[in-house]
């Protein structure tokens, strides 16, 4: 863990700065998808206009993180756990960037549902429930990231299993509704494509866990089973 | 293979699957003295054969110390004694009946400083081979072009081999001192500090040498600049206030060392 101070000053207020940026980052994309998922339940389309148009600001935050983090490899060349935190940053900005673009895409086919569509929308709560699930995880995960924190990130692993399920059982509703009013085809599969946009959320947030894990305890659990994780993770709480 | 398969270290998988590991230098509870200050406490450790191993830590940690315990260099300062095992071979060269110039023929020593002697260059490198071979002026001419060709030294100075070495410049110099510590053919070769006070340049080419050199010779290279433990080593010895704090496969230590002294020394949280 970060305890104690560099030698550098200069070198710990590099890294202080790229960990708060990479905060702030994910507080504006936890804000878009919240904003995203608003804007579609609550049928408005200004909102939904706002979360495509402030993509940009999500990509900004992308390449300036990448860009300070090469600066300080070239400048420091950190070992141990800073050039994990590097790497792991690098990796971390990716995952928060597609979260960003899922948000836009959500944002995006609501405006042309609405236009034409002005009737019941499928599954509309059940989309609420597992985007306050999605937005929920990448909190947990960037509370993780602020401190460091394996096992919480551990249990981000687990947790994305429930989003999954969630989007499977919101598959099987909108088959049926498909089958039951054929009216509905078009319809459900934009339903489908957001319910889909909001899976990948908490797949990010899962890939973002794995960084933390890796940065705080230096073990790849990146493609391991389930079942392998879930050890790792035990035994990361008995050392804590 | 899936990543899902491979073994958690795969490094130290890798390194030992390409070359077996075969120790030729051991310390067992090893500790050193100078006078009555204990420098050097309980060390146990493994040098491995045709690998570089590199000792960091901060300055009076007692690298250079230990580095000079393995061709008993303190045997020149009576008031200096070390106890314990340190086995060359199997063989404990503590031992007072071991012969010193023979076992320094076997362990060669490089400084900090480039110290060539004050002689022509081609003289530099005979000059140690003639104390311990008798060789005819062709087997000796083959050997200097040998050691210099092996310290990529050759085609700079195969033209002025009558020369003093004091003409070259520092980065030949010190090549000039390596190729004099290997053409008496030695086992292992001990390297302190040997691109302190050169230049990038001249640093990078003794780097390579030393890559290069490793598949004949043991390596131990003691060094200040932690990258160039982390590009050139196989192994890394971490050592504070005469203790030996961690060692282990180099990749391991720079990425995820287990201690976390280690951990706060190479990434620059010490003092």
């Amino acid at each position: 863990m970060l305890t104690n101070d560099h030698s550098s000053k200069q070198y710990d207020q590099e890294l202080e700065e790229i960990r708060t940026r990479v905060l702030q980052m994910g507080g504006l994309v936890e804000q878009q998808i919240h904003n995203a998922i608003t804007a579609l339940v609550d049928r408005d389309y200004e909102g939904m206009t706002r979360v495509d148009k402030d993509d940009y600001r999500v990509n900004a935050h992308e390449v300036g993180i990448d860009g300070t983090c090469a600066l300080i490899i070239a400048r420091r060349q950190p070992t141990a756990v800073d050039l994990r935190m590097l790497m792991g940053i690098s990796k971390i900005v990716t995952d928060l960037e597609r979260c960003g673009d899922m948000a836009a895409h959500i944002a995006r086919k609501s405006m042309l549902i609405f236009p034409q569509n002005v009737g019941r929308i499928p599954c509309i709560a059940d989309i609420r429930e597992i985007g306050g699930l999605a937005v929920g995880l990448l909190r947990t995960a960037l509370n993780a990231f602020a401190r460091q924190d394996a096992v919480a990130a551990a249990s981000i692993v687990r947790e994305d299993l429930e989003i999954d399920h969630k989007f499977q059982a919101i598959t099987r509703q909108l088959i049926t509704f498909m089958m039951e009013d054929p009216r509905l085809i078009s319809i459900s599969f934009d339903v489908l494509f957001m319910a889909k946009a909001i899976e990948r959320i908490g797949d990010h947030s899962k890939n973002i866990a794995e960084q933390i894990i890796y940065i705080a305890r230096g073990t790849d659990v990146r493609h391991v089973s389930f079942d392998q994780l879930e050890r790792e993770a035990k035994r990361m709480d008995e050392d804590q | 293979m899936q990543p899902s398969d491979l073994p958690q270290d795969v490094t130290e998988a890798n390194l030992q699957a390409s070359a077996p590991l075969t120790t030729q230098i051991s310390f067992n509870n090893f500790n050193f003295y100078y006078g009555k200050y204990h420098a050097l406490k309980d060390i146990n450790l493994d040098i491995y054969h045709s690998h570089v191993t590199a000792f960091i830590g901060p300055s009076g940690c007692g690298k250079s110390t230990l580095l000079r315990t393995m061709n008993r260099m303190y045997d020149l300062y009576p008031e200096q004694r070390a106890d314990g095992n340190l086995l060359l071979d199997g063989e404990n060269i503590l031992d007072k009946q071991i012969d010193i110039n023979q076992l320094r023929a076997r362990v060669g020593m490089v400084f900090q400083k480039p110290t060539p002697f004050p002689m022509a260059i081609y003289d530099n490198i005979a000059f140690g081979v003639n104390l311990q071979e008798r060789l005819s002026r062709s087997e000796m001419d083959d050997r200097v072009e040998w050691a210099l060709r092996k310290a990529a030294l050759w085609d700079e100075v195969k033209g002025i081999l009558k020369q003093s070495g004091m003409s070259l410049s520092g980065g030949q110099q010190q090549r000039l001192c390596i190729a004099r510590g290997i053409a008496v053919k030695p086992e292992v070769l001990l390297l302190d500090e040997p691109t302190s006070a050169l230049d990038p340049i001249s640093t990078m080419r003794i780097e390579e040498l030393i890559s290069e050199l490793k598949q004949d010779f043991t390596i131990v290279i003691v060094t200040h600049n932690m990258q160039q433990a982390a590009r050139i080593s196989d192994f890394t010895a971490y050592m504070y206030l005469g203790e030996l704090i961690e060692f282990g496969v180099t990749d391991q230590i720079f990425i995820k060392p287990q201690k976390k002294a280690t951990e706060d020394y190479i990434t620059g949280r010490f003092g």
